[in-house]
């Protein structure tokens, strides 16, 4: 076990499609988190930023872009890039310089503003990258990848697009308490099943949006937090930021084609599965352990693949969990509480912040309609392309 | 003036009608296989590492899964935006002496509802897109018994 960090602070830009920069996203929210740690930026001893590919040149500097916009003052600086775990890499940058003593109070942001449709792939003929070759060779979009688990969730464990659906019906209406959230309306069976197929078997209505969005988080050491008056902050305990093992059997995306098992035995368990095993081996807790979990529900299918990788149930259960009310609000361990990507739309270096914005006013107790009664231990978990994941635990 | 026919990708794939296959590489040390190939080096991080060298894959495998793009993909993806949308089915293929999983095109005219996980598919040559000097070249997925 390593030593915890505190969450002396959490802010956010609301999701949406605003139309604006993601310079000015991640400047609201993090003067949102510094108002609620009580710290004045000129106190931040170090900035992280969690980079975006969309913004040009200050995208994927952000740390420098975001301290740039706040004003400097002469803090670190740190910008990280790790596709849908960015936030997360970040939190763990500020972590690894708190814990090491290196800065006692770092600012960690993330923003984006998304472009309408598909996200595709950067410009020019490059035929050694993989991100690109699946666009040119292929067509193949994110979508296609979430239609193509969700297909493989159908013939080995028998899920069907009613239990997709129920995962929306489910999101959306916890985002519909959300301020925070993009889309705010309760959402029925029947709209799910009325909406497109986009990459069958998946809807319009089972597949996250890409949005514009921001979230920062103030973490201190337990120290800093202390001399500061908060003397029982959320602790964040955990950080997993670990990579697959070859040989990676599940295609992945942006891959066209898994690693081979001829030459050696794949390991046991999925790379999802790692990536939460290691945050609670780190914490040293376990899935009977969790209050809450908020889970990159890129799809509804994908949230039902996190239960079993959450260890919350076992592999082919997660339709039945979701079905028995576990993973609702007053179930044995509500799930995106927040409402998920479902109603917010991924807004991608800024949600794996957001993720452990959630679990913070939960474990506060601030969470007002949405509030998770008792709320002790949370997780979250996430993956993103080339290999990318991550999972965060927070105690109070 | 005939347009040349060229693959969309170098040494991805190779050879007419029943001999079409994709190409990987093959390690001499750990024996792993390649696709997209690795001529450089061996990817597993257990193998010392060996010679590199070009390997046919299986012709034949079964479907892990499948799934089709409703909508137009964007660019680099080549579509005549004057036309009609036509979606195309995509099948993820294990092949099983190579212990891969092989996502493609299926042949044009198989959709969804003619896939089904586990079913057995072959890999055919097929025209990606062409333009005004070239016609591009790729693999498609097609059931066996079906001809074209």
């Amino acid at each position: 076990m390593t030593g915890d960090v505190a969450v002396l602070g959490a802010g956010m830009h609301p999701w949406g499609k605003w139309g604006r920069g993601f310079v000015e996203y991640g400047t609201v929210a993090a003067r949102a988190a510094l108002a609620d740690a009580g710290v004045e930026w000129r106190d931040v001893g170090s900035i992280v930023g969690a980079d975006t590919v969309r913004g040009g040149y200050p995208g994927y500097v952000a740390g420098a872009t975001f301290a740039k916009a706040l004003g400097w003052q002469g803090a670190r600086v740190t910008s990280v890039y790790a596709a849908c775990a960015s936030g997360a890499q970040a939190v763990d940058a500020a972590r690894a310089q708190i814990l090491s003593g290196i800065a006692d109070v770092v600012l960690v942001v993330g923003a984006d503003a998304a472009p309408k449709g598909f996200f595709r792939p950067a410009g020019g003929d490059r035929a050694d990258d993989p991100d690109w070759l699946r666009f040119r060779v292929l067509g193949a979009t994110n979508p296609t990848y979430f239609g193509l688990y969700a297909r493989r969730r159908m013939a080995v464990h028998g899920d069907t697009p009613e239990d997709f659906a129920r995962v929306k019906v489910k999101n959306s209406a916890l985002g519909a308490l959300n301020p925070n959230a993009r889309y705010r309306r309760r959402v029925t069976a029947e709209e799910v099943a009325a909406s497109p197929v986009v990459a069958d078997p998946l809807r319009l209505l089972d597949i996250c949006a890409t949005s514009d969005g921001a979230a920062a988080l103030v973490l201190s050491s337990m120290t800093f937090a202390r001399r500061h008056g908060v003397l029982d902050p959320v602790r964040i305990c955990a950080v997993s930021t670990v990579t697959p093992r070859y040989p990676s059997t599940v295609l992945d995306l942006p891959d066209i084609a898994t690693d081979s098992s001829a030459g050696a035995e794949p390991p046991a368990g999925t790379f999802r599965a790692s990536i939460t095993r290691a945050a609670y081996e780190e914490a040293g807790v376990g899935p009977e352990d969790l209050s809450l979990a908020e889970v990159y529900d890129l799809s509804t299918a994908l949230e039902l693949q996190w239960y079993e990788d959450l260890g919350l149930c076992g592999d082919g259960e997660a339709a039945k969990l979701l079905s028995e009310g576990a993973t609702a609000p007053g179930g044995r361990v509500p799930v995106n509480v927040s409402g998920g990507l479902a109603s917010f739309g991924e807004a991608v270096p800024a949600q794996a912040l957001a993720q452990v914005c959630e679990l913070t006013w939960q474990l506060r107790g601030t969470a007002g309609d949405r509030q998770v009664a008792g709320a002790r231990v949370g997780i979250t978990a996430n993956q993103g392309l080339f290999g990318h994941g991550s999972s965060v635990i927070a105690v109070r | 003036m005939s347009r040349t026919r060229t693959p969309v990708v170098t040494g991805w794939f190779g050879g007419e009608g029943d001999d079409f296959r994709l190409l990987g590489t093959r390690c001499s040390a750990c024996a792993a296989v390649f696709f997209p190939r690795e001529d450089v080096l061996c990817r597993d991080p257990a193998c010392p590492g060996g010679e590199l060298t070009e390997v046919p894959l299986s012709r034949r495998g079964r479907v892990w899964s499948y799934s089709d793009s409703r909508y137009r993909p964007p660019p680099p993806y080549v579509s005549d935006p004057e036309l009609v949308w036509s979606p195309y089915a995509l099948a993820a293929v294990e092949l099983e002496a190579e212990g891969i999983v092989v996502l493609g095109q299926t042949v044009p005219g198989v959709t969804v509802a003619d896939l089904a996980v586990g079913m057995e598919m072959e890999v055919v040559p097929g025209v990606l897109n062409e333009d005004t000097e070239t016609v591009w070249t790729t693999w498609h997925w097609r059931p066996t018994g079906v001809t074209a």
